[in-house]
């Protein structure tokens, strides 16, 4: 630690920081635009201007920008000194000079930064008396606002557009006073990322469009620590709800996992909680095949009587349910009766990866840490589609050898474009083998093109060059070889090397290649990291809780009476066939938060809470299980689907869920039954958390209209709900102070509004949350464990005439199902396609945009044709297909399409 | 006259093409190049350090320590750059336009010696967009030097190898500032890059870079050749050798473009070599050499021109090209149009310089307007004194003002009247700037 002086007081900061981040790190207020932690420092916009002076005696000082200087030991400085700190008034006053002053009107208004800034510098009055220039704005798509007058020009947005998220479709134009930052014409934004734009925008250039539809201040919402429910990685959330509405879902910093970004699936996909498609009532099934609502009683009743009934009873949990509901329905029908909710296939790769995973024998690597390999080899996966953030970590990963060689050259890592422009194409070595191109092939060292055999076969041969004892692959080809002999090496320079794969490779082999090259690095004493993707957001959770390869489809080949399907579209998972043949002779009770063609077929529906009225835990491809909470007190019959189990058993007279009333029961249950869930009782703070007696307020001090808000329909206030089972209080009262990180439901602190604030709650800035990240992890390696190699390497892959081989081709706005009910996602979806070599393509005489008709389960298809140059020859690419991947074929036919009906 | 005296311009024959090559070696061009490869590139640097000259684009840092700063030795990194800045875009200044279109060979051997004495590979001229004339003659010889083998690979068996490409550029005045000029080169905006790291560390392509200007690289041959002391004994200064374009814009009888002694007075240039003011006007002030430099008053006038003297009386030598105002003109129009000017080519980067020189433009354009307010002076003394050096990211501001604030405390009085009478003084009478 350095030693330096500001005002008189001595404080610490860490060598490598900058003025700015050690005054920040410090507690001091220091305004700033332009400098973001993950940004680092560009000396834009000249607003945290301080006083440096050359020694003790120096009285003047000179000003220097603090983000752009490095803290020396013993260096004096000043924030207070009068002439600095009337320039940063002065560049505030700059700034208001085109700025349009239209708060009262302004979504940021609130939360804006520009406005705690100006604050901050005590700039009050303009003096600035001409006309203000204004720009035309764009329409960027149906995720962001675009109001370019408001803009400061500090340039983060195309810094991150660009720079850190690797958009091309966003830049700054014009010049002087006319810098305008979008889209070269008005278009959706087709980054994936571009949602961060919001947060990263200090002031209301960049709003949240799907917000706007039903906005409210942010002093009016409530709030709640939540877990993207989205994908398999468990990006952290703040779920901002008001009257019973969910209305946005923003970004909470989490120092292991997400940082400050989110990716646009996860930031607007929140929609499917307020659609009309919710189950709000328990339905029950008529005579004539149709459904009626009953109360909650009836159903439970209904529910207990068809379970005291006696007879078997076959529970299919889901992947987007939480740990406390799978667990309960496992209870409740029994281990050897409990199926992981998804499709064969699924199944077979889940358990390989939960058994890789759980194994101890590979280290599992946080998002964060991610960022620090120094080699990755993506082997299988289309990050950008199926886990974006991590896709987001690897291209930061790529900068460190340019990082590295601007340090050469004493270019602090802070220093963001002398190091951009030192490091020029300087990147770490990242490889990328998929089938498809992907969004990520611009920072690879190599990007490689096979189909999912040889992809396997080059991770195997990887595995056998880093470690002679791993099994070689005979026969292979010279270009895979050289290709393995690079990514070997490359990976055994590395101090830490990353190896990445996933469930989206679709290939068993793939991921066993992936694991043997993890145990290969082992075995030449590296340390390297082995993240499995995974799909879904408790997709790892509901393997560690399952044992063999059981799958929808050997649940119901079980042909029991009754199956209680929890929180799933079994038509996701199953063919339709398979479906109708269990269910013409069982009785169907499905419990889920929104209508689906399973809940549709079913005897009884209970509605159950989504994420936003939930309390739960779920655990991500990290083996992170992290606690969400619900910003929604519902208060009619949607509970967590778990408590309608606990109560039918109860009601049943069965004693097997009589224990496990509250969250952190059944958690500690699992704790105790489950030895990968031993820490789980550590995820959270408990129900009964209280400061000093307090609940923890999960609205804002300055919540308005608590009294008026229902006044329409009566004028008597009515009591607040009391939230069972929970450390938070369902009103502005309560706990506001230090709160612990896993229950913070606001970032806010005096004088910081916006989400700036974060700086007021990292144990150091940019490292981890004061009170350590949320979440425990649940799979740590240990040194003893080993686990043998994989030695089933597939043969080659050879084109056949006429039967394509069929890859699943993830698609990010298409895959989620519950994404996939929000307008805004189902708008950036693209229609499903069949994607082909160009070659491929010409031999069936069919041009980009031209159907080709196939048969996928037992229907017949017609898909538009995409050409992908790169995709090697005999495959067959469907994309935005996968609500059906339990019915995609190995091998294809396809067929011309039928001719248009005149 | 011989090169003797003009080392700039002995080979520049008015109203006549560019010598070519072979002209150009008649006239004893290339000879430089060729006693420089027998030299070391140390000692070139040395020749050139002892001769003093100054950088001509107007900063004034003495080129032979800023050839001694650049890496060298075996372990220094490769590749490395030589890049001429000949973006001229200093409003009133006219002179490194002169030395491309009508000397592109004593360039040309510039280049290859300053390549050589910094060990650099590839030079760039990045030739502001409007010289096309510049550009085609400079091609020409580029090619014509190929075609003789003094460009490519191994040049004279000295094993010294030198590639020139000839860049125009896009076209804005920020393009001219040394990093910014990178930044245009690399297809990035040209917006200027911090220091640290220097361009001798990180520059262009991240690879060490030198950048120098025309005139100061055209000045590199004749020392080469005759020698240090001689380049010395041209000037008239005593910290500063050899000779110098001067020009003079503005209402004298013949404005143009000389090659004096450096350290030539002021009032010598306007009076002898510019033939003194035309009929009814009286020189009032000058800005010594462009529009970011401080107004020299009459009192002055006796300044040598050289970077330290100028520097004495509160000015700059910059390009040392001079522009003269008159009585008949309103200083406070002039300083309305030379900030609309530094207003328009802000890069945008920075706060101060893109949202505090429009402000400054149009206060200026409400004084003319007879539409100023009484703390308008007030206000524009705030800028002066926070678009300053050190405070903006780099030093198109801080130049931008540095007439502004010479011009607040010279023609104060001018400044007071427009408020007071709410009109220009100089309405009725004056000619319009723009």
């Amino acid at each position: 630690m350095t030693t330096f002086e500001v005002d008189g007081k001595t404080l610490t900061a860490k060598p490598d920081e900058n003025l700015l981040q050690a005054c920040l790190g410090a507690g001091l207020d220091l305004p700033y635009f332009c400098w973001h932690p993950a940004l680092g420092s560009v000396g834009a916009c000249r607003q945290c201007a301080v006083k440096q002076y050359d020694g003790p005696d120096d009285e003047t000082g000179r000003m220097v920008m603090a983000c752009m200087t490095p803290v020396p030991e013993g260096a004096r400085f000043s924030i207070a000194d009068p002439e600095v700190a009337a320039f940063r008034a002065s560049v505030i006053e700059w700034l208001m000079v085109n700025h349009p002053h239209d708060c009262p009107v302004c979504e940021e208004g609130g939360e804006c930064h520009l406005q705690d800034m100006t604050v901050m510098t005590g700039h009050t009055y303009r003096r600035y008396r001409f006309t203000k220039r204004t720009h035309l704005n764009q329409d960027l798509g149906p995720f962001i606002k675009h109001e370019m007058n408001r803009c400061i020009a500090c340039y983060r947005c195309s810094r991150f557009y660009r720079d850190y998220a690797g958009g091309r479709d966003f830049d700054v134009f014009a010049a002087h006073d006319h810098v305008y930052f979008g889209r070269h014409a008005d278009g959706t934004l087709e980054n994936e990322f571009s949602g961060n734009l919001i947060e990263i925008c200090p002031t209301g250039v960049f709003t949240d469009k799907t917000f706007s539809a039903h906005y409210v201040r942010k002093w009016d919402l409530r709030g709640a620590p939540s877990v993207c429910a989205h994908c398999g990685l468990g990006c952290n959330t703040i779920a901002n709800a008001r009257a019973d509405r969910l209305r946005r879902i923003v970004n909470r910093y989490n120092g292991a996992v997400n940082t400050y970004f989110l990716c646009d699936r996860g930031r607007f996909g929140y929609g499917f909680v307020n659609e009309a498609d919710r189950l709000r009532a328990p339905l029950r099934c008529c005579d004539d095949g149709s459904q009626a609502a009953i109360d909650r009683d009836d159903a439970l009743a209904r529910l207990a009587a068809l379970l005291r009934a006696g007879e078997a009873v076959i529970g299919i949990g889901s992947p987007r349910a939480s740990l406390e509901s799978n667990y309960v329905l496992r209870q409740l029908v029994g281990e050897q009766n409990f199926y992981p909710g998804v499709s064969a296939g699924e199944a077979r790769l889940l358990r390989l990866v939960a058994d890789i995973l759980g194994s101890g024998a590979v280290h599992v690597p946080s998002l964060r840490e991610m960022e620090t390999a120094d080699a990755v080899l993506v082997l299988g996966s289309d990050l950008p589609n199926a886990a974006p953030r991590a896709a987001l970590s690897i291209r930061q990963a790529a900068r460190g050898a340019g990082i590295a060689r601007a340090a050469a050259a004493k270019i602090p890592a802070w220093q963001d474009t002398g190091v951009r422009n030192h490091a020029g194409d300087t990147r770490s070595p990242v490889f990328i083998a998929t089938p498809a191109s992907t969004r990520l092939d611009d920072i690879a060292q190599r990007a490689l093109r096979a189909a999912p055999d040889d992809i396997a076969r080059l991770g195997f041969a990887v595995a056998a060059r880093i470690d002679n004892a791993a099994p070689d692959v005979p026969d292979l080809s010279a270009d895979l070889a050289a290709a393995a002999r690079e990514i070997a090496d490359a990976l055994l320079a590395a101090p830490n090397p990353l190896v990445v794969s996933g469930v989206e490779s679709g290939e068993e082999s793939i991921v066993r290649a992936a694991a043997n090259i993890a145990i290969a690095l082992r075995a030449r004493g590296k340390t390297p990291a082995l993240l499995l993707n995974v799909p879904e957001c408790n997709s790892l959770g509901l393997a560690l809780m399952t044992a063999g390869e059981a799958s929808v489809e050997t649940a119901l080949a079980r042909r029991a009476p009754l199956v209680i399907v929890l929180e799933n579209d079994l038509h996701r998972r199953a063919p339709a066939a398979v479906i109708e043949a269990t269910l013409a002779a069982s009785r169907l009770v499905v419990l889920d938060h929104s209508e689906s063609p399973t809940t549709r077929q079913a005897d009884l529906v209970l509605p159950a809470a989504s994420f936003a009225e939930a309390e739960g835990t779920l655990v991500n491809a990290e083996g992170r299980a992290q606690r969400f909470y619900p910003p929604i007190i519902a208060e009619d019959a949607v509970v967590e689907s778990w408590r309608w189990l606990v109560a039918a058993a109860r009601a049943a007279g069965l004693a097997s869920c009589e224990s496990l009333t509250t969250t952190d029961a059944i958690a500690a249950a699992l704790a105790a039954s489950l030895p990968h869930f031993a820490t789980l009782p550590a995820v959270a703070p408990p129900a009964d958390f209280r400061v000093v007696g307090s609940r923890i307020a999960s609205e804002t001090r300055r919540y308005s209209g608590r009294t008026a808000i229902d006044a329409g329909r009566n004028v008597h206030e009515k009591k607040p709900p009391v939230p069972a089972d929970s450390p938070f209080s369902a009103t502005m009262e309560g706990h506001h102070g230090t709160i612990p990180p896993a229950l913070r439901p606001v970032f806010w602190a005096p004088g910081w509004n916006s989400v700036q604030s974060l700086n007021r709650f990292q144990a150091e800035i940019d490292g981890p949350l004061k009170g350590g990240d949320p979440g425990v992890r649940l799979l740590e390696a240990r040194p003893d464990a080993a686990r043998p190699y994989d030695a089933s390497i597939p043969a080659a892959f050879s084109p056949r005439p006429d039967d394509w081989r069929a890859i699943l081709l993830p698609r990010v706005f298409n895959d989620d199902e519950q994404a996939g009910r929000a307008p805004p996602i189902r708008e950036r979806a693209t229609p499903p396609a069949l994607v082909l070599n160009a070659e491929d393509a010409a031999s069936l005489g069919v041009a980009a945009g031209q159907a080709l008709a196939c048969e996928i389960g037992d229907a017949r298809v017609e898909l538009a044709v995409e050409i992908d140059p790169a995709l090697p020859r005999g495959i067959a690419g469907l994309a935005g297909l996968a609500h059906k991947a339990h019915a995609i074929p190995d091998l294809l036919r396809l067929r011309p399409a039928e001719p248009p009906v005149s | 006259m011989a090169m003797v005296d003009r080392p700039l311009t002995s080979c520049i024959q008015p109203g006549r093409q560019p010598l070519d090559i072979a002209g150009y070696e008649r006239a004893g061009g290339y000879a430089a190049m060729r006693k420089a490869f027998g030299m070391s590139p140390e000692s070139v640097v040395e020749e050139v350090k002892r001769a003093k000259v100054r950088g001509r684009g107007g900063a004034g840092f003495p080129a032979g320590r800023k050839w001694e700063g650049a890496p060298h030795g075996a372990d220094a990194p490769r590749h490395r750059y030589l890049v001429i800045n000949a973006d001229e875009m200093e409003p009133g200044s006219f002179k490194d336009r002169l030395l491309l279109e009508a000397a592109p060979h004593l360039m040309i051997e510039g280049i290859i010696i300053g390549a050589f004495a910094v060990q650099a590979e590839t030079a760039y001229i990045f030739v502001r967009g409007e010289y096309v004339l510049a550009m085609e003659r400079l091609s020409r010889a580029v090619a014509e030097a190929e075609a003789r083998g003094y460009l490519g690979t191994d040049i004279l068996g000295s094993g010294f190898s030198l590639t020139i490409h000839v860049h125009g550029s896009g076209g804005r005045y920020i393009c001219g500032e040394a990093s910014a000029l990178f930044s245009a080169l690399e297809g990035k905006r040209a917006v200027p890059r911090t220091r640290p790291p220097r361009s001798t560390t990180s520059g262009l392509w991240g690879k060490p870079t030198v950048v120098n200007n025309v005139e100061t690289l055209c000045c590199v041959p004749s020392i080469i050749e005759r020698g240090a002391d001689w380049f010395l004994g041209l000037s008239r200064s005593a910290t500063e050798g050899g000779t110098k374009l001067y020009g003079v814009s503005g209402r004298v009888n013949r404005p143009g473009l000389w090659e004096l002694p450096v350290g030539t007075p002021l009032n010598e240039i306007i009076e002898e070599h510019a033939g003194g003011m035309r009929e009814g006007y009286e020189a009032r002030a000058v800005l010594p050499g462009g529009a970011s430099t401080a107004f020299i008053m009459r009192e002055n006038f006796d300044v040598p021109m050289d970077f330290d003297s100028v520097g004495k009386i509160g000015s700059w030598l910059g390009t040392a090209n001079i522009l003269v105002l008159d009585q008949k003109r309103c200083p406070v129009g002039l300083l309305r149009n030379i900030e609309h000017f530094f207003a328009q080519e802000s890069c945008g980067w920075c706060t101060p310089c893109r949202d505090g020189l429009p402000w400054v433009e149009r206060i200026l354009i409400a004084l003319e307007a007879g539409e100023g307010e009484p703390d308008d002076i007030e206000l524009l003394a705030h800028h002066v004194d926070f678009l300053g050096p050190g405070r903006t990211f780099c030093d198109l501001a801080p130049g931008a003002m540095a007439p502004l604030r010479s011009g607040l405390k010279f023609f104060r009085e001018e400044f007071e009247r427009h408020v007071s009478e709410r009109h220009c003084p100089w309405h009725d009478t004056a000619e319009s700037w723009t």
